[in-house]
């Protein structure tokens, strides 16, 4: 149980900025889920944190204490690595136990606290087997297990589900959320995945280019993203965008390819003509039979929902989730509601919030 | 396609085996066998296939006896053998330490020192003997074990081997070792030398054949008789044509291939499994 503070942390690789100043806090047992596209900095923010790394600039401060220019392994940090980084030639109790018996604790000491983590992960009858023998899914756990007995500050999972198979994700996804909670660590999570994104944090940073573009809950991001770029990143399939400009006194846009869309929440800033970017789930966009004539260019049948990809008249893309089967037809006829809009400026692509 | 052809293909593998293994044992039957008879019988070329058991004895007293004047079979060996064991030996521990450095340390010259070591690959004992003798003898080492050993040691080959090894290594096990508390040691110890240890078994295999074959360099460097090695102790036995007695030479042969063999056939068992038990 620990707090963690990062303070405008920066990393360079020679001319190449790869963190842009980091400024995060997190509170003791917190588990925080950085996601963002491959490149924008989360490794390395995550490595920085581990000690692999040393930052260009800024302060890491665990639990108060300053460990910025500390060794790994003096920093009570233990990490999940995506390819579990399991060592080959020794058991599964072997590999668990290893930090401890560096630390030099008691041989019962050990044997108890690895016993204990074997229960709790289900590895008890695995622990005489050497890597190689086991699964995907019970590697997986191993590493975790080795986290584990540790008892650390803070627990550090770099993508660690995404060598396995989609079912044992699912299931490994729950496990992890079950284990912290129970644990109690403080836990930064770092993943490209979406719905590993949503589905493990208490809250979410999402980063782009080197910089944190928002932090917050996960439903807070999926509700309102700060900008297109979270908007576009986060929900599947991909939000739909649509260029329009401001118009009747802020409190309509006018859409680019023609209709008129009042804005059911409230009024937006700026004065009349200010280019927007108007933003829609393919969840909330709803077959009407007088609507927008949409050309189908590709249907996805997911069982439970369909997911149609088709073209607006002015050529924009356009994406539509519904439930149930789709219509056997080449054209559709969509309607895009005043409800569930997001509304962005266009040259920032931050969001604009109603102003009342 | 092998399943089709199955016993045609068995037979024609298995002939050219069995022809191939045939052309290797025969010289060496023929050592043995020569060692069983009469020097004199040889001498004359009337060397016969079939070893006459009773010349056996030949062996125990080349052992202890040696020939024409020379060291005692037994020391020779020893001698061969300390010095085998030495070159594999030191080899290894200096190639993986300097392998160790130059795949896993950043400092400055780094690759400038890789290199330099890469570079020696050019200059092996046989280029440089008169400087290296010289130099052991600048260091009073002529005649001595180590003068005998020391200078074969330093190997570029080993170094490039082991640094490959440590390349194929993912860079997370080093890190999650160094979250686990590991100094630098303690990795190399723990971690590094049992994951390359089918690599250092094969290398110690051919480290030691290689030292146990080392001509020139003893011709020079141990004029002592004390200090003889086997390879080296057959080539002194022969003299004039009549006086050799070919019985003793070819039974010091024998003797010769035992230890190389013994640690190829020991040796192989454990790297084949270390292979095969490998993660990938």
């Amino acid at each position: 149980m620990a707090t963690l503070v990062l303070d405008g942390l920066r990393k360079s690789f020679g001319a190449v900025n790869v963190l842009k100043g980091i400024d995060l806090s997190l509170a003791s047992g917190e588990m925080l889920v950085i996601v963002g596209a491959s490149g924008c900095g989360k490794s390395t923010l995550m490595r920085l944190i581990a000690g692999l790394e040393t930052p260009s600039a800024g302060q890491i401060l665990l639990d108060g204490r300053d460990v910025t220019r500390l060794d790994p392994s003096a920093r009570d940090i233990a990490m999940v690595f995506q390819n579990y980084a399991l060592y080959p030639h020794m058991s599964v109790f072997d590999n668990m136990s290893y930090g401890l018996r560096i630390r030099g604790m008691a041989k019962d000491d050990i044997h108890n606290r690895v016993q204990e983590a074997a229960v709790l992960l289900g590895l008890g009858a695995l622990l005489d087997r050497k890597p190689r023998q086991l699964s995907g899914g019970q590697r997986q756990r191993v590493a975790m297990g080795r986290a584990i007995v540790r008892e650390p500050k803070l627990f550090l999972f770099d993508e660690p589900l995404s060598n396995l198979d989609a079912t044992l994700r699912v299931t490994m996804r729950a496990e992890i959320r079950r284990l912290q909670r129970r644990m109690g660590v403080t836990s930064l999570y770092v993943t490209h995945d979406q719905v590993e994104a949503m589905t493990l944090g208490d809250r979410l940073l999402v980063m782009h280019q080197g910089i944190p573009v928002q932090l917050a809950t996960p439903m807070e991001v999926f509700e309102r993203p700060a900008n297109t770029y979270v908007a576009g990143f986060i929900g599947a399939p991909a939000m739909n965008f649509l260029p329009a400009t401001l118009s009747h006194g802020g409190t309509a846009a006018q859409l680019g390819i023609g209709p008129l869309i009042p804005f059911a929440d409230g009024k937006r800033p700026g004065a009349d003509g200010r280019t927007l970017t108007i933003g829609l789930r393919p969840e909330h966009v709803l077959p009407a039979p007088d609507g927008l004539p949409m050309q189908i260019d590709l249907i996805e049948p997911l069982g439970s929902e369909t997911v149609i990809i088709g073209r607006l008249e002015g050529g924009d893309m356009m994406s539509v989730k519904l439930a149930g089967a789709a219509p056997a037809s080449e054209t559709m006829s969509i309607a895009i509601g005043a409800e569930h809009l997001h509304v962005f400026d266009a040259e920032t692509g931050l969001r604009l919030d109603p102003t009342n | 396609m092998i399943g089709q052809s199955r016993n045609g293909t068995d037979w024609l593998a298995h002939g050219v085996l069995l022809l191939g293994a045939l052309l290797f044992i025969l010289p060496l039957w023929l050592m043995f066998a020569g060692s069983t008879q009469d020097s004199a019988l040889i001498s004359r070329g009337e060397l016969s296939m079939l070893p006459n058991l009773a010349g056996l004895g030949v062996y125990a007293d080349v052992l202890l006896h040696g020939a024409s004047g020379g060291p005692p079979v037994w020391r020779m060996l020893l001698i061969s053998f300390g010095m085998a064991m030495a070159v594999a030996i030191g080899k290894i521990a200096i190639s993986v330490i300097s392998a160790y450095a130059v795949t896993f340390f950043r400092f400055p010259l780094r690759m400038f020192c890789f290199w330099t070591i890469f570079v020696t690959l050019m200059l092996p004992v046989e280029v440089r003997i008169i400087p290296t003798f010289s130099v052991m003898a600048d260091l009073n080492m002529v005649n001595t074990f180590p003068g005998l050993v020391v200078p074969l040691i330093a190997s570029a080959t080993a170094t490039l081997l082991f640094r490959q090894t440590f390349l194929a290594i993912p860079d997370e096990l080093m890190e999650a070792a160094r979250m686990d508390g590991a100094g630098p040691w303690r990795f190399l110890k723990d971690i590094l030398l049992p994951v390359s240890a089918a690599n250092l078994a094969a290398l110690f295999v051919i480290l030691f054949v290689l030292g146990w074959n080392q001509y020139l360099w003893p011709l020079l460097v141990a004029t002592d008789q004390g200090l003889t090695p086997v390879v080296l102790g057959i080539v002194q036995m022969i003299g004039t044509e009549s006086a050799t007695e070919w019985n003793k030479v070819m039974a010091t042969g024998v003797l010769a291939l035992i230890p190389p063999v013994v640690v190829v056939i020991l040796m192989q068992r454990w790297f084949v499994k270390g292979l095969t038990e490998g993660e990938k």
